[in-house]
């Protein structure tokens, strides 16, 4: 039980990372792939932030009576990631909304399917004009 | 670098001189920085004036060098061509977004070649894939949209498990800078959190190479994007990726001997190696797309690269790095021929390519040396690093790899020479619109990537003796 208690985070972690991952594997809808990316990368920035504490820690500031303080680097690492994150987020939804206009579906399944017809020399798509796909 | 000014110039022709600019600047820069290093060895840059292990330092020594020069330059010679190319398969008002991207891709590889901390290079790693997600996107074909997610999805994936090994990293040491792991290391490689953290890195890094198993975004990805990014992330993306690796095991875990200890580890990464040389041959010997093809001739190559490396010895490493190298000249030449074809006739299957020699005579001579180079023909770039391949094979004794390397080039013939059949052997067929030869502005660089694959493989002498100065250094780090 000790086992279990002391490192509860370290569980939730790689129980989210396993469902983050699974989800990217196995759906087929390509939202909800990004939406299993998401949930994956939390639990690494989840495991990033339990990294840093310390136990009876406060926040890394100068101040009377502060004596123990959690470790501010993967805090301020995992800050970076999220931004990172956030960015892969945006792109992956942006380039989802192109898919969907240039195919019309967001299921996988479909798409290869439609993919598969176009064995003929490529089909010229107009591409949109969709300023968020392209950042 | 200059990438927010290029999308505030919105006008594709001034963003093209600027990002012109740009390279041929950073490529002067790494030229210097090269002679420096060869001079006076490995030099440290504190950025901010922190120094390090605190503070976030560029650390440069003979292999990052090396690797600066090879993005810095196929990205200096890409750009001349981009223009013609970049006009015919882009809609005009997003050229200048495409530069914007490009220089960011390009800041993100040169920041991976020259960072001397290991979460800082997982920042630039995020710059380059981030950029080259919407590079690929930015295809004709909507295939490339679907291409550019599924990369998006496995890199990511694979950045994020770079991203946990760092972290077990980072438990196991409490230090992020590569030469203070490194030294840090021998003490808590016991621990499981150092192994674990190891097994993430490997796997995550790998899936950014491509290989084999873990190749299947590349295909499609290279296949779809415009031809300019196709001939820039293939040169480039992979081997930044490969030149990781390098780093992960011979710099941070070098002297922990870490795979000497395991040798299963290095006989799985050597057997995937070969398994990959094999099937992307394979696959690529029936591909009618010459994109795709030559995509998964990449994957084969990597192959040799990793087999390079997975021998764990100087010669090896020497092949490997060579190879990296070479393999960045030929490939970039072969898509940039690839590139002048679609750009006269628009499509690039291997049946609309019948009697192209004669129409576009140095187009597809220039892509008949980069194949000879892809094959390892002497006098051509792919010749050095197969033969030291070779080497290295026999030098640790493993006859049957040696032999298998030999098959897997000619397995390369194979899939060459049915480009060369159809271009120089069949008729042009009967009614085909007359096709001009491409614009010299596109010519150009590609017969500077083709004459420099012809002039380092006759004279070798410069980039072997750098590519051994690298493996040495790599290796010496190994010795305790």
């Amino acid at each position: 039980m000790e086992y279990f208690n002391g490192l509860f985070n370290y569980w939730v972690v790689i129980v989210l990372m396993m469902m983050g991952f699974y989800v990217v594997i196995a759906q087929h809808n390509l939202v909800k792939k990004i939406v299993g990316l998401n949930i994956f990368q939390v639990s690494v920035f989840l495991f990033y932030i339990s990294m840093g504490k310390v136990e009876g820690g406060t926040a890394p500031i100068l101040g009377d009576g502060i004596e123990i303080y959690s470790n501010p680097l993967p805090h301020v690492l995992i800050l970076t990631a999220i931004v990172v994150g956030v960015a892969t987020t945006a792109l992956g939804l942006a380039l989802t909304v192109r898919i969907h206009n240039a195919f019309g579906t967001i299921e996988e399944d479909e798409i290869n399917a439609l993919e598969d017809e176009e064995s003929a020399p490529a089909i010229l798509v107009e591409p949109e004009i969709d300023e968020e796909a392209i950042r | 670098m200059a990438a927010p000014v290029v999308v505030l110039l919105r006008r594709p022709n001034a963003a093209w001189i600027l990002a012109t600019l740009v390279t041929w600047t950073a490529f002067a820069i790494s030229l210097t920085l090269m002679a420096q290093v060869l001079n006076e060895g490995a030099f440290v840059y504190p950025i901010g004036g922190w120094a390090a292990p605190w503070g976030i330092e560029y650390r440069l020594d003979r292999v990052g060098a090396l690797m600066l020069v090879i993005i810095s330059a196929i990205g200096s010679v890409v750009m001349p061509y981009a223009k013609a190319s970049v006009e015919k398969e882009i809609p005009r008002d997003r050229v200048y977004l495409f530069y914007t991207m490009y220089l960011l891709c390009l800041t993100g590889l040169l920041g991976i070649a020259i960072t001397g901390d290991v979460f800082n290079l997982f920042v630039f790693l995020e710059i380059s894939s981030l950029s080259s997600y919407v590079l690929i996107a930015l295809g004709r074909d909507r295939r490339a949209l679907t291409a550019a997610y599924r990369y998006l999805i496995m890199g990511t994936i694979g950045a994020t498990f770079y991203i946990i090994g760092v972290g077990l990293m980072y438990m196991a040491t409490g230090t992020l800078n590569m030469a203070d792991l490194a030294t840090l290391m021998p003490s808590v490689i016991d621990q499981r959190t150092a192994l674990a953290g190891l097994a993430f890195l490997t796997v995550g890094i790998s899936l950014k190479l491509a290989l084999f198993p873990l190749h299947l975004w590349l295909p499609n990805a290279y296949t779809y994007a415009p031809s300019v990014v196709t001939a820039f992330l293939a040169a480039t993306a992979t081997k930044v990726a490969v030149y990781m690796l390098i780093r992960i095991i011979f710099t941070v875990f070098g002297a922990t001997h870490i795979l000497e200890i395991l040798p299963s580890v290095q006989s799985i990464l050597m057997a995937f190696a070969l398994v990959g040389v094999f099937v992307a041959s394979g696959v690529a010997m029936f591909q009618d797309n010459i994109k795709r093809m030559l995509a998964y001739s990449s994957i084969a190559q990597v192959g040799f690269i990793m087999l390079g490396i997975s021998m764990l010895s100087t010669l090896g490493l020497t092949g490997g790095i060579i190879h990296l190298f070479n393999h960045a000249l030929t490939k970039c030449t072969l898509f940039l021929a690839i590139g002048c074809v679609a750009y006269r006739i628009g499509a690039t299957r291997i049946g609309d390519m019948e009697g192209l020699g004669r129409q576009m005579p140095w187009t597809m001579a220039a892509f008949v040396i980069g194949g000879l180079s892809l094959v390892g023909i002497p006098m051509t770039v792919g010749f050095v690093s197969k033969w030291y391949l070779v080497l290295a094979a026999l030098d640790k004794g493993l006859w049957p790899v040696a032999g298998l390397i030999v098959i897997g080039s000619l397995l390369t013939l194979i899939y060459i020479w049915r480009v060369v059949e159809a271009a120089y052997f069949k008729p042009v067929p009967e009614g085909a619109p007359a096709i001009e030869e491409a614009p010299l502005s596109m010519l150009i660089p590609l017969w500077v990537t083709a004459a420099a694959s012809i002039y380092f493989g006759i004279d070798a002498s410069h980039t072997l003796d750098i590519a051994i100065g690298a493996s040495e250094t790599l290796m010496g780090e190994t010795l305790p």
